[in-house]
Formats: C-alpha cells, sequence, structure tokens
C-alpha cells in the first residue's frame, strides 16, 4: 500500500474516531477534528501539481482479486488531481462553514461527520482508481452517503422523500452502469481504465458497444441529474446547506461528468456518443434552467441551476468528444469545448459553492429561503449580498469574473461544431448553439430574479419568523469569501490554472490525441474581439433584462405558479406502483397453503430436470448389467406397490397407520433381501416404535374426512406427482447407470479392506458408523437429541398466562 | 431388478408427494414417512443389488455389497424417524391448539 491508498482510505479511518471525538470532547465542536483532514489532504494533493503538469502519472497497484482482475489501482492524471483538488478543498471550506452552521449540542454531529467522511473517502475512491469495479464500489459509497446526509434531519418527511429519491435513482443508475463495466469487460477482459483506452478500436467495432455505452452513461446521468433523471437532485436540497453545497454542486452531482470524461478516451469519436451526451446535456441546460425560474425556494433555484449547469458541462463534453474522430493534435476547433468543460466545472465549484453558502446564511438568519418573503437584505447583510453578487454575476456570465470567461468558451465550443460537417452536423448543427443561447438567456433571468427578489426592495420582518436579522458571523462567512475571491481571483488571472491544472486535465481526457511530450495549448482571455461570441453575451443580457423587467406581466402566469417538475409525476406513479404491484404478486403467490407452495417447488424441480435429461442422453438400459428378478420377488412388489398406492384412498384412520406400517416393513424385508441385515434390523425396530406413535397420536386426532377438492386441482396434483415420480425413477436409473458407465473405482474397497486392520471389527457397516465417520453418527445423535427436547417440550410446554413448564 | 426398483421407487415417490399435498395433517405426516422409504430404497439401488454378500468380514465371501450406502441409509432411517416424531407431535400440538387438522383452516391471514 501506497501513501495514496492511505489518503484513499484516511476519510475512512477518521470516521471512525468521530464518535468517540464527539462523546468524550463535548466542549470542542467536532467539526474542527475533521477539519482537518482535508486540509491536509489537499496540501498533501498540490505536491502533485508539479508531477501532472508535466505530463507525468502515478499508478500504484494493489492487487484486491487479482483473478477476476480487480486490483486497488490508484492512477493520479490531471483529471483525477482536478477532482481531487475540488474534493479536499471545497471540502475543508465546507467543514469549515458547517462548524457555524450546526449548532454544537443541539445536532447530531457525530453522524454527521461520518457521513461526510465517508463520502469525501468515496469520491476520492472514485476519481482516483484506474479499475472499473474499485470505481463502481466507491460510486455505490457516494450514493448511500449521499442518501443518508439528505435525510440527515430524518423526522422531516420531505428528507425522506428526497434521500429515497435520489437513493431509488442514482443506484438505478449504478447497477446500469455496473451491467455496463461488465459487458466492457466481456469485449476486453480487463476493468483497468488505461487498458480500456488503449483497446478503444476493439470496443469501439464490437457488437456489444451501444449497450455498453447505453448502460454506462445512465449511471452517469443519473447521477448527474441529467434530463430526465435530475428530479431527484432539487428534492436533495432537504439536506442542511453544507451538504447541498458539497455533495449537490460541487462534487458528487460531478461524479458522472468525471465518468464521461475519463471515458471518452474509450466511446469518444462515435457519432452515437457525440450526439448521446451533447442531446443529453443540452436538454438538461435548457430544462434546468427555464424550471429555475419558476421556483421561489433559494435552493429550489439553486438546484434546478446545478441541474442546468451540469447539463452544459455534460454537453460540452459530448461536442468535444468529437476530437477523437479527427485525431487532429491540439487544434483550437475541437479542443475548445473540452477546454471549457474543464474550465466550467472548476468555476462552477466555485460560484455554486459560495452561493450555496450565501443562501444557507441566508436561512440560517431568517428562517426562511422563500423569495416571495424576502427582500430587502442588501444593507442588513452587506458581505453576504456581495458575496451573492459576485457569485451571481459569474453564473450569468458577466465579466470580469471567472463565468464570464468559461461561458464565452462554452459559446465558442458550441459555435465551432457548425464547422465539424461530420455526424449530419451540417442539418442539425445549428440547433446546438441555438439552445445554447435560449438556456443562457433563463440562466441570466434567474440570476438577476434570485439577486433582486432577496436583497432589494422592502425589507418586511413580519413575514418572517425571526425577530432580528443580523449578518453571519465571521466564521461562517470565511468559507464563501475565500470562495468568493476565487471566482475574482480566476477571472481575472485565469492563467495560473491554465498550465498548472486544466491542461493535464484535457490531456487526461483526450489520451493520445497529442504526441508524447506536447501540451495542449491553453489560453483563455477576456477580449477576443467583435466575435459572435460577445454577440451572444450581449444578447442574452439584453433579453435577460427584458424578461426581468416585464416580470409583472408573467408573474401570474400559470408557467411562473406552479413549480413541480412534471417528471416527478412519473416518479411518484412509478414508485406507488412498484409497492402496489409487489403486494399483489406476492399476495397471489403467497397463499399460506402447503398444497401451493409445494406444488411451486415441485414444478420447479421438474422442470429443472426435466430441461437437463432432455439436454442429456437419457440412459440406455439394454446395456445395462442388471441383477435377475427371483420369481417369489414379484409377489413382494406386488403386495408394496399396491399397499402403497392404496393409502391415499383410505379414509380410515387405523388403516392408513395400518398400511403403512405393512409398507415400513416391506422395507425391512427388501433390506433383508438386498443383504443389508443391520438395515433391516434398524427399520424393523424403527417402524414398530412408528406405527405405536402413529396410533398414540391418532388417538388425540379428529376423524379423517373425504377431502373435496375441485377437479381442476387434482389434475394438477397428479400431474405434479407422477412427474416427480417419473423423475424419480430416471433418476435412480441415470445414478446406476452412470456407475457402471464411469467405471470409478468404489471408495466400498476402502472400507472392506481396512475395517478389520484400522477398526478391528468385522461387521464393516458398523465399523463405518462408529469408527470411520463417528463423528457424523455423533452428529446425528445430537439431531435426535434435539428433536426428542422438542416433543417434549412440545407435549409439556402450555402458555396459559404464565408459564408453566 | 434394478429397473424394477427404480419404478418402484417412482411410484412411492408420486404416492407420497400427491398424499404431501393433501389437506389433512396425518396424511402430511405419512407421506414424510413414505418419502424417506423412497429415498432409503434409491439409496440402495444406486450401486446395484445383490452384488455379493451381506458386508460382514467373517463371511469371507469372494465379494460384499457396497456398505457405503448401508452406512448412509442407517443414519437416513434414524434422523427421518426423529422428523416424523416431531412432525407428529406438532399435528397433535396444532390440533390441540387450532382445534383443526385442515391445513386449509390454518393458513395465515392475507396481510400480515
Amino acid at each position: 500500500m501506497s501513501l495514496l491508498h492511505w489518503a484513499v482510505l484516511s476519510p475512512f479511518l477518521v470516521a471512525i474516531l468521530i464518535p468517540f471525538l464527539y462523546k468524550y470532547m463535548k466542549r470542542i465542536h467536532t467539526g474542527w477534528f475533521v477539519l482537518l483532514l482535508p486540509f491536509a489532504l489537499f496540501i498533501y494533493f498540490l505536491t502533485f501539481l508539479p508531477v501532472t503538469s508535466s505530463g507525468e502519472t502515478i499508478l500504484e497497484v494493489l492487487p484486491w482479486v487479482p483473478s477476476l482482475g480487480i486490483n486497488f489501482s490508484v492512477y493520479l492524471d490531471g483529471l483525477s488531481l482536478l477532482f481531487v483538488l475540488l474534493i479536499t478543498g471545497i471540502g475543508a471550506l465546507v467543514v469549515l462553514y458547517s462548524i457555524y452552521y450546526l449548532a454544537k449540542g443541539k445536532e447530531r454531529l457525530h453522524n454527521f461527520y461520518v457521513y461526510l467522511l465517508m463520502f469525501m473517502g468515496a469520491m476520492l475512491g472514485v476519481v482516483l482508481s484506474d479499475n472499473l469495479i474499485v470505481v463502481y464500489v466507491f460510486w455505490e459509497v457516494t450514493s448511500i452517503a449521499s442518501s443518508l446526509l439528505i435525510s440527515y434531519w430524518y423526522s422531516r418527511e420531505k428528507s425522506i422523500y428526497g434521500a429515497q429519491k435520489s437513493m431509488y435513482i442514482t443506484v438505478f443508475g449504478g447497477l446500469s452502469m455496473l451491467g455496463g463495466f461488465s459487458l466492457l469487460y466481456v469485449i476486453t477482459g480487463t476493468f483497468s481504465i488505461r487498458e480500456l483506452v488503449a483497446n478503444a478500436d476493439l470496443i469501439i467495432t464490437s457488437g456489444l458497444f451501444l449497450p455498453a455505452m447505453i448502460l454506462v452513461l445512465l449511471g452517469a446521468f443519473t447521477k448527474s441529474a441529467q434530463f430526465p433523471f435530475h428530479i431527484w437532485l432539487p428534492d436533495a436540497m432537504e439536506a442542511p446547506t453544507p451538504v447541498s453545497a458539497y455533495l449537490h454542486s460541487a462534487t458528487m452531482v460531478k461524479a458522472g461528468i468525471y465518468l464521461v470524461a475519463r471515458l471518452t478516451g474509450v466511446f469518444g469519436g462515435t457519432p452515437e456518443w457525440f450526439w448521446i451526451i451533447t442531446i443529453a446535456g443540452l436538454t438538461t441546460l435548457l430544462w434546468g434552467s427555464v424550471s429555475a425560474v419558476r421556483q421561489k425556494d433559494l435552493k429550489g433555484i439553486l438546484a434546478f441551476s446545478t441541474v442546468s449547469q451540469l447539463g452544459l458541462i455534460m454537453s460540452l463534453l459530448g461536442v468535444g468528444s468529437a476530437a477523437f474522430y479527427f485525431q487532429d493534435g491540439d487544434n483550437a476547433l475541437y479542443k475548445t469545448a473540452i477546454l471549457a468543460a474543464v474550465f466550467h466545472l472548476i468555476n462552477h465549484a466555485t460560484f455554486k459553492g459560495s452561493l450555496f453558502m450565501a443562501v444557507g446564511i441566508i436561512d440560517h438568519e431568517t428562517g426562511t429561503r422563500d423569495i416571495r418573503k424576502l427582500g430587502g437584505l442588501m444593507t442588513i447583510m452587506p458581505v453576504t449580498a456581495t458575496i451573492s453578487l459576485v457569485g451571481l454575476a459569474s453564473m450569468a456570465g458577466l465579466p470580469p469574473f471567472n463565468g464570464f470567461l468559461s461561458k464565452e468558451l462554452f459559446f465558442t465550443g458550441m459555435l465551432n461544431v457548425l464547422d465539424y460537417g461530420i455526424f449530419h452536423l451540417e442539418t442539425f448543427g445549428l440547433i446546438i448553439p441555438i439552445v445554447a443561447w435560449v438556456a443562457s438567456v433563463f440562466t441570466f433571468l434567474y440570476c438577476l430574479i434570485m439577486f433582486f427578489r432577496t436583497f432589494t426592495g422592502k425589507f418586511d420582518i413580519s413575514k418572517l419568523k425571526v425577530k432580528h436579522v443580523h449578518e453571519a458571523p465571521v466564521g461562517m462567512l470565511i468559507s464563501p469569501v475565500v470562495l468568493g475571491l476565487l471566482v475574482i481571483i480566476i477571472g481575472l488571472f485565469p492563467g495560473i490554472l491554465a498550465y498548472s491544472i486544466i491542461a493535464p486535465a484535457i490531456s487526461a481526457i483526450l489520451p493520445g490525441i497529442l504526441a508524447a511530450g506536447e501540451q495542449f495549448d491553453v489560453h483563455i482571455y477576456h477580449w477576443h474581439g467583435f466575435q459572435p461570441e460577445l454577440w451572444m453575451t450581449i444578447g442574452v443580457i439584453i433579453l435577460g433584462v427584458l424578461l426581468f423587467l416585464t416580470f409583472r406581466k408573467w408573474e401570474n402566469s400559470a408557467f411562473y405558479r406552479g413549480e413541480r417538475d412534471l417528471f416527478n409525476y412519473g416518479y411518484d406513479y412509478g414508485y406507488d406502483g412498484l409497492i402496489k404491484g409487489s403486494q399483489w404478486l406476492t399476495r397471489i403467490q403467497m397463499t399460506g397453503r402447503l398444497r401451493d407452495y409445494f406444488i411451486y417447488m415441485c414444478a420447479f424441480i421438474i422442470l429443472l430436470m426435466g430441461y437437463t435429461m432432455y439436454r442429456y442422453n437419457l440412459p440406455d438400459i439394454g446395456s445395462l448389467d442388471l441383477s435377475p428378478i427371483p420369481p417369489f420377488m414379484w409377489l413382494i412388489f406386488i403386495v408394496f406397490i399396491s399397499s402403497v398406492v392404496v393409502i391415499p384412498f383410505l379414509q380410515n384412520r387405523v388403516a392408513v397407520i395400518v398400511v403403512t406400517g405393512v409398507t415400513g416393513f416391506i422395507v425391512a424385508l427388501f433390506f433383508v433381501i438386498f443383504r443389508a441385515p443391520d438395515l433391516a434390523l434398524t427399520q424393523l425396530l424403527v417402524e414398530t416404535v412408528t406405527v405405536i406413535l402413529f396410533m398414540l397420536v391418532f388417538y388425540h386426532l379428529p376423524k379423517l374426512q373425504k377431502e373435496k377438492t375441485a377437479i381442476g386441482i387434482k389434475l394438477v396434483k397428479l400431474l405434479i406427482a407422477g412427474g416427480f415420480g417419473l423423475m424419480m425413477t430416471i433418476i435412480s436409473l441415470s445414478a446406476f447407470s452412470l456407475g457402471q458407465e464411469a467405471n470409478f473405482p468404489s471408495i466400498a474397497e476402502f472400507f472392506i479392506e481396512n475395517s478389520k486392520e484400522e477398526a478391528g471389527g468385522y461387521n464393516v457397516v458398523n465399523v463405518i458408523l462408529v469408527d470411520f465417520r463417528g463423528l457424523d453418527t455423533m452428529l446425528e445423535a445430537l439431531v435426535v437429541a434435539i428433536a426428542t427436547l422438542s416433543v417434549i417440550s412440545l407435549i409439556k410446554l402450555r402458555f396459559k398466562g404464565r408459564e408453566d413448564v | 431388478m434394478e429397473v424394477l426398483m427404480a419404478i418402484m421407487i417412482g411410484i412411492i415417490f408420486m404416492v407420497s408427494i400427491y398424499l404431501m399435498m393433501s389437506r389433512n395433517l396425518l396424511r402430511v405426516a405419512v407421506a414424510t414417512l413414505l418419502l424417506s422409504h423412497g429415498v432409503h430404497l434409491l439409496l440402495l439401488t444406486m450401486p446395484g443389488l445383490q452384488r455379493g454378500d451381506a458386508p460382514i468380514l467373517s463371511f469371507a465371501a469372494d465379494a460384499y455389497t457396497d456398505p457405503l450406502p448401508h452406512a448412509l441409509i442407517l443414519t437416513a432411517i434414524v434422523i427421518s424417524f426423529a422428523v416424523t416424531s416431531l412432525l407428529l407431535v406438532m399435528a397433535y400440538r396444532t390440533y390441540k391448539v387450532h382445534k383443526t387438522d385442515d391445513l386449509e383452516d390454518l393458513r395465515g391471514s392475507a396481510d400480515e
């Protein structure tokens, strides 16, 4: 195990300590201990910056199940490092923020931090593993941690609803993804992502290419809340705000983005990959931004805005995957989209993180997040207002903030599509930049709504539950201020990220495009001249402002008044249907009748055996070495068979017991004939006792009644019984013939030869029972003892109000 | 002989499975008893019948029948006796508590 492995596992290890720290260090907020870890990890991973920016990668393999190709291999390259820094960096800020957000003594902090650390470790595992199975395991752990955190305030009904919803949707996606991974393994014989990339040609030409790709994408789309799976994200906002800022905007929902980026090298360059991701991304972008406008809850706006921004990054990755089609080296035409995706990923984490924290502050201080109740907070909460202004301006795409830069790059990437000339883009290509532009108008609009409805207008304390509203404590402001400063710094000096983080990440997303030693050319600047992108931004601003100014006109429209996403109905009906359907299915098969259960079991066994017998040849009875039938045997057979067959027809209890006894004694006779004296003796003894027992019990039981059963059921019973009997006949013949055909040396020889020398006994059967397999016999005696105890307690034990044994 | 035994085993199983699906507890108990007979005879038939003398070395025979199935069956007889008696007593107790031995009437409620 290398240090990197320990780094991935460290959050889990620290999580174990949390309950103790919470219990024995009550005076100090548990968050302070937790804070050390992401901070230390962030510093540790920063030391890898020179490694990845020089184009190097690190691979540390720890064998886990090598025979199945499953290894815990940690692979660190530009893309992993970008995510790791986001996870640990934002993680540290979020933990710091949570210390002030979650009050000591009131909240169950131990639960919160254990879940949070579990998530952090799992997320590190997802982005650092090279093995798909390991990725999958960590992936599901993030889903579980996310659900637990959403339901942190588990007494609220909405929290439970949101947690369940996110769990169902993301776990459904996770399982599909596992199917996709398995298909990839079937095609290539490896789970290693690097080897998959190397075998990309094999995958693309395989017949399983499309199913594998779709299954994997289901995982990515559900996790990254892509349309129409986005419905879980708004309901996930029931989680405490630090969680929303961390999991549901900055890191976990980007796991899907990570997966798509990581596998671009495998699937990229194909029209299916291009179109599915681009269309899913653009639809999500548009749907999310339009839905965000309808929300009245600040976190609701941010949730849909996150959905929309994830769609934006996703569509960029789709468009950028065409670079594999051209294999054109460092060509800005195809690279810009990937560049924009990586850059926007960073920017989104900064501005959305700060916005969530700002909303958390507003919620914390005013007790509400409803924009209809809020207003005029600018003078009361100046710092929060400034943070929000910076964050929102960046999200809306205004200069000089980082959002403007990535928005411009986004437009460039989308416009470049028009020059591709592949995948029918000459016909449909124009739709892509148009959708991107329309969605940006709505993005601008909800940013305006969010800022002006919260911070300007009339402040009305009577609408709020609290008595006084004031600015948040300093500690709570540190994290959003840091993120806000990052928004400005990256906006003004994008060059500091260009070659340290962005270029290595692009080379990791587009492996093999550049020759060894080369590096992608990353230039990000504010002024492009009067290019179409600039006109698009200006158009967005003008139209967005116009829509905002006419807000009063469409305020009362049905569009704005409803805010529930239409797709929720699909989920709710589907969920109810699933529950009702399973109850119905259980009711019709779990009848509580012994007969029905027997029919299921026997029918299944008969079908299974029947199929096996159909597949393999039946034994050839003619060629078997059979022993002769002495004449007297016929008589015994006839008596035996007739006494067995007559039992079901008997209506008299004594007759049933007597005939059953007769069959038992004939079995003893068989043992005598077939040279098994010990068996015959035992059988005689046991049969006698059994008959006595039957007689004893029957004395207490009622008379047998003629069973009235429908003719149909009777037929089914006959069919099942007949089929089973036939099957047993064939089984006994096959067993016998197999023994003869295979001609294995019998174990019996060993016992016959050794029973005298080893055990000093002449009766081989006895020697086997008491010597060779003595332990078995002892345990058998134990079984009989247990049965005896049960019998005694069944007869003696009575519960009549109080126990009297 | 082996073929005849195989057919007989089939008939035993047929009857016992048929009885097993009956509504009466006593019949079910008889069915388990018959089922164990069937299994014992099946084990006995598997290695072939009448292949030698009883596996007692003092007979000094040329060939002995396979002692291993005998040991298995001996164990099985005892165990099946234990199971049958348990089942019988359970039938008795069930009747005492519920005043019926009809499995149809002993069904649990649909929504537990």
